[in-house]
């Protein structure tokens, strides 16, 4: 702030409360002429009357004591232009700091503890366990749903089955870093071809309902000569490098019927999970894998 | 003088109301237009896009601040929850910003990068799909509606009017960028890019 406007609003202020004080002086003033305390001013309105009574003492006072307030106030706290005020007290720096300090001195030990600790051990800890559900529920759940069993186009965390493999390591990994996940679109796969390939897909966990075999058994033929098998492997399976889903099991993230898988296949999936390195950081990301890495044990 | 002639004189008294009145602002507000604190933008920030720009008015449009404020005060309580707290040179591009004070929803300072956008898409058609507890309204018809890009220039070129530093180039191509874009392309790419230049851990 630059010196014109610190002075500014110095004598903004400091000229505000002189003029209240100058207020409450010059209307309590005894003027010429005017009635004696308690006498009828004069002033009749359909039959009331008003009298010269001054205003009680208490009220008076009261306006004397909020002028006092406001100058102490502004030789403690920060209000008069550049000057700091004498508690040297901030928003963001005295009151949010010390609030920040507080919180890490008592929870910065907790987290520390479990840090050292391996996953595994953390999952069955029942205070981690608490403390990581709590997180969960603030930072996954909108995604993940509040039991951590997902929703459409967003993994199940609570079942066996993983996209990018369910170790402790790689589910740290997963929230640290984040998942990109990039099914290409197929466009000129279309009409029959793509309805082949479709059923042929809806067929690999053992389906046989709504499937049509026939066409199930052209696609097969097809499978092994298009891009699919680069991710997703010759026998189907997916690869949890890339993070490509297993075709075979009955876990499906966008949705089994023959349209959304042939949605999936013509238009591609890109399913991503952010990184949350910068904005948790590793001891907290360490309880939320151990917790979610509990879910799947259940 | 006595009191009386102010009681007396309605001219006289609505001058001096208006006088006391607008202390307040003249110590408080106005200093603001001129301090670097308010005037100078954050390392890093960018104006908005056009389609970005057009995202925003569709937020403005469907009132979303209604439910959402777009502010994050220096407590531990909302930093832990959604990041840095706010602080002034990232709004200096918001005519007018969209701090607000109604929480119904989430703030929304940095919803950036948080989710991705199919979990937006997702969101608006129906926040139910994704958030089952949730009680927002769906928007399934921004999915549709398309945008002709027939404003965006002179939108931007009242933002440029108003200090943001677009270059002449950019207004030019800006209803390029923003045509057959549905209004949801275009809300989630202003969502995605909230708060984004101040990243510290939460």
């Amino acid at each position: 702030m630059s010196s014109f406007w610190s002075a500014w609003i110095i004598v903004i202020a400091l000229g505000n409360i002189f003029a209240c004080y100058w207020l409450v002086r010059w209307t309590t003033k005894k003027r010429p002429g005017e009635a004696a305390q308690g006498d009828v001013t004069g002033h009749a309105w359909d039959g009331l009357q008003e009298f010269n009574n001054p205003l009680p003492r208490w009220w008076l006072w009261l306006f004397y004591i909020t002028i006092v307030f406001s100058l102490v106030y502004l030789v403690l706290f920060p209000g008069l232009g550049t000057f700091k005020g004498y508690l040297g007290w901030t928003s963001q720096g005295s009151q949010y700091g010390a609030e920040m300090d507080n919180a890490a001195k008592t929870f910065d030990p907790i987290f520390k503890k479990y840090a050292a600790m391996p996953i595994e051990q953390v999952a069955s800890d029942a205070d981690a366990h608490g403390m990581g559900q709590r997180m969960f529920l603030s930072y996954c759940a909108l995604c993940h749903g509040s039991d951590g069993k997902g929703a459409k186009g967003f993994p199940n965390l609570a079942d066996a089955d993983w996209l990018y493999g369910g170790t402790p390591d790689q589910i740290k990994q997963s929230i640290m870093m984040g998942r990109q996940g990039a099914m290409p679109p197929h466009p000129a796969l279309a009409g029959d071809d793509l309805d082949k390939v479709a059923n042929y897909v809806a067929s690999l966990s053992g389906r046989t309902e709504g499937v049509d075999a026939a066409k199930a058994e052209a696609g097969k033929a097809m499978y092994p000569t298009l891009d699919c098998v680069a991710c997703h492997g010759a026998d189907g399976k997916g690869n949890q490098a890339m993070g490509a889903p297993n075709l075979t099991d009955t876990t499906w993230l966008y949705g089994s019927s023959l349209d959304t898988i042939k949605e999936t296949i013509s238009k591609g999936r890109n399913g991503k999970m952010p990184a949350h390195a910068d904005f948790l950081g590793a001891d907290k990301v360490h309880l939320l894998a151990a917790y979610v890495y509990s879910l799947s044990k259940k | 003088m006595s009191h009386e002639v102010v009681e007396k004189n309605v001219g006289l008294m609505a001058v001096l109301m208006v006088l006391a009145v607008s202390m307040g602002g003249l110590a408080e507000i106005v200093p603001l237009f001129f301090m670097k604190d308010t005037t100078v933008p954050v390392d890093g920030l960018k104006p908005y896009t056009a389609l970005q720009l057009e995202g925003r008015d569709i937020y403005l449009k469907n009132g979303c601040y209604n439910c959402h404020s777009q502010m994050i005060r220096p407590f531990r309580a909302e930093t832990e929850r959604y990041g840095h707290y706010s602080v002034a040179g990232e709004f200096v591009y918001d005519h007018p910003f969209q701090w607000g004070s109604k929480r119904t929803g989430p703030d929304l300072a940095r919803v950036g990068g948080r989710y991705s956008d199919d979990w937006h898409r997702t969101h608006l058609n129906n926040p139910r799909d994704v958030v089952p507890e949730s009680n927002m309204p769906g928007f399934p018809w921004m999915a549709t509606t398309v945008l002709d890009g027939a404003d965006t220039a002179a939108k931007m070129k009242v933002m440029q009017t108003l200090g943001v530093p677009y270059t002449d180039e950019e207004i030019a191509k800006g209803a390029e960028e923003v045509k057959g874009k549905t209004e949801q392309d275009a809300l989630v790419a202003y969502l995605q890019n909230l708060g984004t230049v101040i990243k510290t851990q939460r």
